[in-house]
């Protein structure tokens, strides 16, 4: 009998008898004999807790890169978590309870997701936003595809210096021969090439042009001009934006953004080899109604006492099926709590410290390097936040193994930008002597590494 | 209670953060900066504050730690505590998913043999860890499916036949997989008519998604049937695993005549559901199907190295890392804290316990299919109670204030007033007994005093909430509002 079923053979016996069989097999009469396992399943002996501890300790082991200095992002980054955020998502109050059903004994949970709802709403100056979707990518292509319902028009602009990986998952969820996906090229300074983008939105087919906000170069682009271009065209505004950015940035929604979707690792969450992340989705309160996923509102109870609920739940698979404006039913919804409280904690000021002390870190990292003979820029003076694309004298490849000796992921070689670029990340939690130490080790490995 | 944002006050602060301790970088342009005095409207508040606050929110949600949760379809089990703390270790938490494959190890190996396991589970050859819940699990199926057509010469198979008592997310996956929903009937005993199938399929079937056992919660007994109609027509068929729970070591789908099944990890694997997700979905899958699934799947070398790499026909991929990889490590710790007779053991005194629950209702409401064993859950109808002008909504509500979550209402579409009950194996006999005092008093409370059961909740942090005000009067986010304005004055930012 394992720890986690408390019905033993006395119970089994007792309840066995209450339901009129003689024993348990008599209970899979529905399944036929040919398909009833006759062996056990071929799966290793059991572990006690303590062995299974040993166990993952052991994985953990193997997992040399959690002990390197992180200077990687791409979309995961590496920030400072306050201790106190995981006392509450490990109440089991919030972690053990399902999706809020049922209202009055979920008010806990969705208080906090209308508390989440707000925070994402007012970070990217929109009206409204949604909880939650899987990650910033499916949020994006999500996004994609409520511009396409709401214009009724198939074709997407995508700005080319969007995440790759984000844009393969965007070729996914719209994956269809009446669907088409066009890239906006960039120009030598990583901004967007709006006179290619004014050719290709001429026809007035396009939903919508996705641009991420910074790009996946760390460049900061000038929305407003995208956002009179698309909608001069009758087509809406996307922006994939980094929240931790937003404190600094103008905000989308003052910039003319109609969708916001994003990625909300950054906010409280670990980087976990790749998830659970969350997707946050944003929008001007009159497309509400067009919006996939769960939204909280807030109503009376039967005395007039205020309270939360799911709402315009018409919008969702379980009552409109094959024609509603997503199939996403478990979310992220303990991720979006990770947000909440993460943002809570820091606050007006703490997270608009966090933000610029990715602002000026990842800047002081740049000059720096700079300064080593043959390391130049790729982008020119174009502004970026906390990630730059940078090249250096060797190979980026060698570069990132050399480096790993020295202690540090060094960052993420974009081949494509050239044979030494590479994509280079500094958080808040980077401390000046890390960074110091990474252009001394850099320095040594463009010195030597020129052949 | 009041929200975070009215716990504010301007310079608190819930955190210390080190100085800034490299010399400042030049502002950024002033058309591009939200400005000096561009406020987020994040709240000020101390970490006390903001701990108590949520602290106290927390105390009014229901939760599988504080009692039993028969939320049929969704398989309320017991989470382990171990897994929490083995998710969090630093090593497997605090790394960074783009590190070349040899520095992530750990993690990849884990997730192969997790893969391996899910495998032999189900009695499937390939498998994808990628997508994030269910949803996304039968997306992915879909599109293997329609890959495998497609380099068949058949990219016209676009027809997803489904039964109506279908989960809402198999029709909402068939349209965002561009196909469209072909509706099969049920029998009267809820089981699907075979004679129907062999209607509906015909050049056009793409997939016949069934869910095993369906959600009636009974086994579909001639499955070799209807799996054998489909592959005859050319179609695939795709199990919605959703139900595994009452399947482990019991049957595998693979035997069946399925093609592909997503897992539910967070149902049947005792990840937590976390108030709506993370959950983890991953896909099984033939041989045929394995060489589209999505990118990037794990490799075993021949030097007993890990590796990620795209499979040569991959459809693409779901999302922007590899999976919901800590729910993966909690699923990966309940298969080896089980292994295969702890896992059949699950599934067996599931089974027990939501038979001995049907037995013991059975007198008090009305249950439109009952010929015989369900499997690890079933639907009452609350129609006998309707007949009183108690409503199924109105025994949900009033399990609440027994002290208990209330079963998944209205659902399967195809049950009048349906209560979809799923103890799932971690109850206690004691525990069920409990549940079944409050349903009988719960009906015999609608013939003698409906009103106790109509007017429900009492017990609860709040009475009966008002869902229609919530769409008609529209407050999805908090107005900003000003020190000093009343309630209502302010505007949205
Ligand atoms: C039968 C069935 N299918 C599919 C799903 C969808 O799973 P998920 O919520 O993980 O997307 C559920 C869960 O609610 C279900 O019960």
């Amino acid at each position: 009998m394992s720890r986690f079923v408390p019905n033993g053979p006395a119970q089994r016996e007792k309840m066995l008898r209450a339901i009129g069989a003689a024993k348990f097999e008599d209970l899979l009469e529905p399944v036929p004999e040919k398909f009833r396992l006759k062996e056990k399943l071929q799966l290793p002996e059991p572990l006690s807790e303590f062995e299974l501890t040993c166990e993952f300790e052991e994985f953990a082991r193997k997992n040399t890169g959690a002990d390197l200095v992180c200077f990687m992002g791409a979309g995961a980054y590496d920030h400072f978590i306050p201790a106190a955020a995981d006392h509450i998502l490990l109440r089991s109050e919030f972690y053990t309870a399902y999706t809020p059903y049922q209202a009055e004994v979920s008010q806990g949970t969705l208080q906090a997701i209308f508390e989440y709802q707000t925070m994402i709403a007012r970070l990217t100056g929109m009206d409204m936003a949604n909880a939650s979707m899987y990650d910033g990518a499916s949020a994006a292509a999500e996004a994609c595809l409520m511009a396409m319902r709401i214009t009724r028009k198939q074709k997407i602009l995508v700005a080319g210096s969007l995440n790759p990986g984000w844009l393969e998952v965007i070729r996914t969820y719209l994956k269809r021969d009446d669907f088409e996906i066009s890239e906006i090229p960039y120009l030598d300074d990583g901004t967007l090439d709006l006179a290619i983008a004014s050719e290709l939105i001429k026809d007035g087919a396009a939903a919508a042009i996705l641009v991420q906000y910074p790009n996946y170069f760390g460049l900061i682009e000038d929305l407003q001009p995208v956002a009179d271009l698309i909608h001069e065209h009758k087509g809406l505004f996307i922006v994939a934006a980094d929240p931790v950015a937003l404190p600094l940035l103008r905000s989308p929604g003052d910039a003319g953004a109609d969708i916001v979707a994003g990625e909300g690792q950054s906010m409280g969450i670990p980087m976990s080899y790749g998830g659970p992340y969350i997707g946050f989705m944003a929008a001007r309160m009159k497309l509400a109604r067009k919006m996939p996923g769960r939204i909280i509102g807030r109503t009376t109870d039967r005395a007039g006492q205020t309270g939360y609920v799911l709402t315009l739940q018409t919008r969702e698979q379980h009552i409109r099926r094959n024609k509603a404006t997503s199939n996403i039913c478990s979310n992220q919804a303990l991720m979006a709590l990770a947000n909440v409280i993460y943002l809570s904690l820091m606050g007006e000021k703490g997270f608009r410290e966090i933000s610029s002390q990715c602002y000026h870190k990842s800047h002081y990292l740049e000059k720096k390097l700079l300064e080593i003979p043959g390391v130049s820029r790729i982008f020119g003076n174009t502004p970026f936040f906390r990630e730059f694309a940078i090249s250096f004298p060797v190979s980026s490849i060698e570069l990132r193994d050399r480096m790993i000796e020295h202690g540090f992921l060094a960052g993420i070689p974009v081949v494509e930008l050239g044979e030494g670029a590479m994509l280079v990340t500094v958080t808040e939690k980077r401390t000046r002597d890390e960074i110091d130490r990474y252009i001394g080790a850099a320095a040594q490995v463009c010195r030597g590494g020129s052949a | 209670m009041k929200t975070v944002f009215e716990l504010s006050s301007p310079g608190r602060m819930g955190v210390s953060l080190p100085e800034l301790d490299v010399p400042a970088a030049p502002d950024l342009p002033a058309g591009l900066s939200r400005g000096s005095e561009g406020k987020t409207g994040l709240p000020e508040a101390t970490e006390g504050q903001v701990l108590r606050h949520y602290v106290n929110l927390s105390t009014m949600n229901h939760h599988v730690d504080k009692g039993m949760y028969p939320l049929g379809s969704c398989t309320m089990k017991y989470n382990p505590k171990l897994h929490e703390n083995l998710a969090r270790i630093r090593g497997l938490s605090g790394i960074h998913p783009l590190v070349p494959p040899a520095l992530a190890a750990g993690s990849l190996e884990l997730m192969y043999r997790l893969g391996e396991f899910l495998c032999e589970i189900t009695g499937f050859e390939g498998v994808s860890l990628q997508p994030a819940a269910g949803a996304q699990g039968e997306f992915c199926g879909l599109m293997l499916i329609k890959s495998y057509h497609e380099s068949r010469g058949e990219p016209n198979r676009n027809e997803i036949l489904m039964p109506d008592s279908a989960h809402g997310t198999n029709p909402a996956t068939a349209t965002l997989a561009d196909c469209i929903v072909v509706g099969v009937e049920s029998n009267e005993f809820g089981l699907v008519d075979p004679d129907d199938l062999r209607r509906k399929v015909g050049p056009n079937t793409a997939a016949f998604m069934l869910t095993n056992p369906n959600t009636l919660g009974l086994f579909e007994s001639r499955i070799e049937e209807l799996t054998s109609i489909v592959h005859e027509a050319g179609g695939l068929n795709y199990m919605d695993g959703a139900n595994m729970n009452a399947l482990l070591g019991i049957a595998k789908p693979g035997e069946m005549g399925f093609d592909v099944c997503h897992l539910n990890l967070h149902k049947t694997f005792s990840t937590p559901h976390g108030g709506g997700g993370p959950g983890s979905g991953p896909v099984a899958c033939i041989e045929e199907l394995a060489a589209f699934l999505p990118d990037p799947a794990v490799i075993l070398e021949d030097d007993g190295g890990y590796k990620l790499c795209r499979k040569q026909n991959s459809f693409g991929r779901l999302l922007a890392f590899h999976a919901n990889t800590g729910v993966l490590y909690k699923a990966y710790a309940y298969i080896r804290t089980l292994g295969a007779a702890g896992l059949r053991e699950v599934s067996e005194i599931a089974l027990i316990n939501a038979n001995y629950l049907k037995a013991k209702l059975g007198d008090y409401f009305d249950n439109p299919f009952d010929n015989g064993p369900c499997m690890h859950e079933f639907v009452l109808s609350g129609d006998r109670q309707a007949e009183q002008g108690v409503k199924t909504l109105d025994i949900a509500k009033r399990l609440l204030d027994y002290g208990f979550h209330a079963p998944t209402v209205y659902f399967p579409l195809i049950v009048h007033e349906a209560l979809m009950i799923e103890p799932t194996e971690t109850e206690s006999l004691e525990d069920l007994d409990s549940f079944i005092e409050a349903m009988i008093s719960i009906a015999e409370e609608a013939e003698e005093k409906p009103y106790l059961v109509t007017d429900a909740p009492v017990n609860t942090p709040v009475l009966r909430l008002d869902e229609v005000k919530a769409v008609k009067d529209l407050c999805i986010v908090e107005p900003v509002r000003s020190v000093g304005q009343a309630p209502g004055e302010g505007e949205n930012l």
